[in-house]
């Protein structure tokens, strides 16, 4: 039973999201010769990288003379940080946003009113994909603060002139409360927490489904397929998924339209390329590797062939929906979050599709990654549903054997699957963590 | 007539058992018989309670994994031998005992054992009509 209904998705900006491929590739040549120029000319670090490489914004005649110019990657912008990198003048930026850094020195980015409208456009497009009008409620239910996720949604929602609840994560009880008092239409905020969300509201004997919203925006971490159906299945709404980074401009750089067949990137304003994060050659249509995006017009902080260790592919096929903004598909993974156990590549999201395919399990799981001794160890931990429990040792012990087999058959190594009480494996209220590495590698 | 035997999912982790008999206790619920059946990482706590209805949604409440089976509780002589007779006759009607525990409290020269069968039906008839004494819910769930 879904109450999300097709024709209530749109095309926010036909012109720029449906424009012809030839006309798009002049937009994007002119904006990348603009913004190579305008970056060397105001970022000391982009002129002595260039200078270095030997390249002058001049060299950049065609698109595929993108490919002259060096990467940058999170490295660069921690050693410029906090504000090394940024083109404007200072007194232009109006709004910071930083990354969490947990992986090191944060990822600062200072904001021109320009980027925030660039922004407020991207988010709007993809909220109108899922079916966002004028007089609709949107739930934010991201972060809000340095985090990028819930400013971003609350300005494309206002973009599009529908009222946005500036909810952030966690308060689930008020959260609950809001979504029952004045029922949002929409809600956005990393799909863990939606599948939390749904949880809580079925252990005060509430159907999700009785929660009056139509479609989600859900992102700011991995997910998968199963993921989705299960969001889809609890509130019978529209799952769709939004992509960006706080280094690029947040969430908007690319989303699903409801045909869920890729997310489409606002290619006027981000120009993608895929590398071989080995050999970091350009990859053609279709291969998998590492996205990397050039932000064409940014002016507070942009970025010019910024890797961004995310694993996707991406597709210029046009779509159902009309746009013909390039496709990419979902993050498959991230070069720097693939586990390598027992010298066999592992990415945690191929053991959530087999988890969340088993109807038994609760949509909380965890991998604990660990050496004993010399040996990598997989353990795959799971809850026990409440509903599905049955007072058996021989079914429960068979159960165990049947996730890990399916595991296994999925990652190529064996695991050791270990059951837990309901609601024992921590809940997050932002981005979830699912992998614990306890192994020491020092 | 077989009881509810209540069942509850118990990781091996400190405190857990605990934890589950005192929402028990909170709820003014008395355990008449109780074992534990055990692996290395999870075990199954299983009760025959005073109210199974009122212990499952207390349990549950506090999200632990609940569920009801139904057993068998018969008196057998307390004395050498007053046990293996029961078996005996349902050994012969190849009625497979899945576990077995004895109740808390003995009842005059009897003592009371819960039996969870392969076919409760069958066995509580045979152990009815060859003498056994079968507790029902009225005398022991007050």
């Amino acid at each position: 039973m879904s109450k999300f209904k097709e024709e209530d998705a749109y095309i926010f900006n036909p012109e720029r999201e449906c424009m012809d491929r030839e006309e798009l590739r002049k937009l994007q040549l002119r904006r990348l010769k603009k913004v190579v120029k305008y970056a060397y000319d105001n970022v000391e670090f982009y002129r002595n990288l260039y200078d270095e490489a030997g390249v002058k914004p001049e060299d950049i005649e065609t698109l595929e003379d993108i490919q002259k110019l060096p990467f940058i990657t999170k490295d660069d912008l921690r050693k410029t940080y906090p504000f090394d990198l940024q083109a404007a003048p200072k007194e232009d930026w109006v709004e910071v946003h930083s990354t969490s850094g947990t992986t090191g020195i944060p990822t600062v980015a200072a904001y021109t009113q320009k980027d925030l409208d660039i922004w407020a456009e991207c988010t709007a497009r993809g909220l109108a994909s899922v079916g966002v009008h004028k007089d609709d409620i949107v739930n934010v239910a991201y972060g809000f603060g340095l985090f990028t996720g819930g400013h971003g949604a609350q300005y494309g929602a206002q973009k599009i002139g529908a009222l946005a609840v500036p909810m952030s994560s966690g308060n689930t009880q008020k959260q609950m409360n809001f979504l029952k008092d004045f029922p949002a239409d929409y809600l956005c905020c990393t799909p863990s927490y939606a599948l939390y969300l749904a949880e809580s509201f079925e252990k005060e004997g509430i159907d999700p489904q009785s929660i009056p919203l139509k479609g989600g925006l859900y992102g700011a971490e991995m997910w998968t397929e199963e993921i989705r159906q299960k969001l889809e299945g609890k509130f019978g709404i529209s799952a769709q998924n939004i992509y960006g980074l706080t280094e690029v401009i947040g969430p908007g750089v690319s989303t699903e339209c409801h045909f869920k067949n890729g997310m489409h990137i606002a290619e006027d304003h981000f120009y993608p390329e895929i590398i071989d994060p080995e050999t970091l050659e350009v990859l053609p249509e279709g291969t998998e590797g590492e996205i990397v995006f050039t932000t064409l017009t940014k002016t507070g902080m942009p970025v010019i062939r910024y890797r961004t260790k995310d694993l996707t592919s991406i597709t210029y096929e046009k779509c159902e929906c009309g746009r013909t903004n390039v496709r990419m598909s979902r993050i498959k993974g991230r070069s720097d979050d693939m586990l390598k156990v027992k010298g066999v590549i592992v990415f945690p999201k191929q053991i959530e599709e087999v988890l969340m395919k088993m109807d038994e399990l609760s949509p909380a799981y965890q991998i604990v990654v660990s050496r004993p001794k010399t040996m990598d160890e997989i353990e795959v931990q799971v809850e026990i549903d409440q509903s599905n429990f049955q007072d058996s040792i021989p079914n429960l012990e068979s159960f165990k054997r049947l996730i890990a087999k399916k595991v296994r058959e999925a990652i190529g190594i064996g695991v050791k699957v270990t059951l837990a009480e309901p609601y024992s494996i921590p809940r997050s209220e932002g981005k979830a963590v699912r992998v614990i590495d306890k192994r020491n590698f020092d | 007539m077989t009881l509810k035997q209540v069942s509850v999912f118990l990781e091996n982790k400190q405190g857990r058992l605990w934890k589950s008999l005192n929402i028990l206790k909170n709820e003014d619920i008395d355990i008449r018989a109780l074992s534990i059946a055990d692996t290395s990482e999870f075990g199954i706590l299983r009760m025959i309670v005073s109210d199974p209805d009122k212990a499952k949604d207390a349990l549950e409440a506090e999200q632990f994994a609940v569920s009801f089976a139904q057993v068998l509780a018969i008196e057998v002589d307390d004395q050498p031998g007053g046990l293996e007779n029961a078996l005996d006759l349902l050994n012969k009607e190849n009625i497979n005992v899945e576990y077995i525990y004895a109740f808390v409290e003995k009842k005059t020269s009897k003592a009371l054992v819960v039996l969870r069968t392969d076919n409760n039906d069958l066995a509580l008839s045979i152990l009815e009509s060859n003498g056994f004494s079968i507790i029902d819910d009225e005398a022991y769930t007050i």
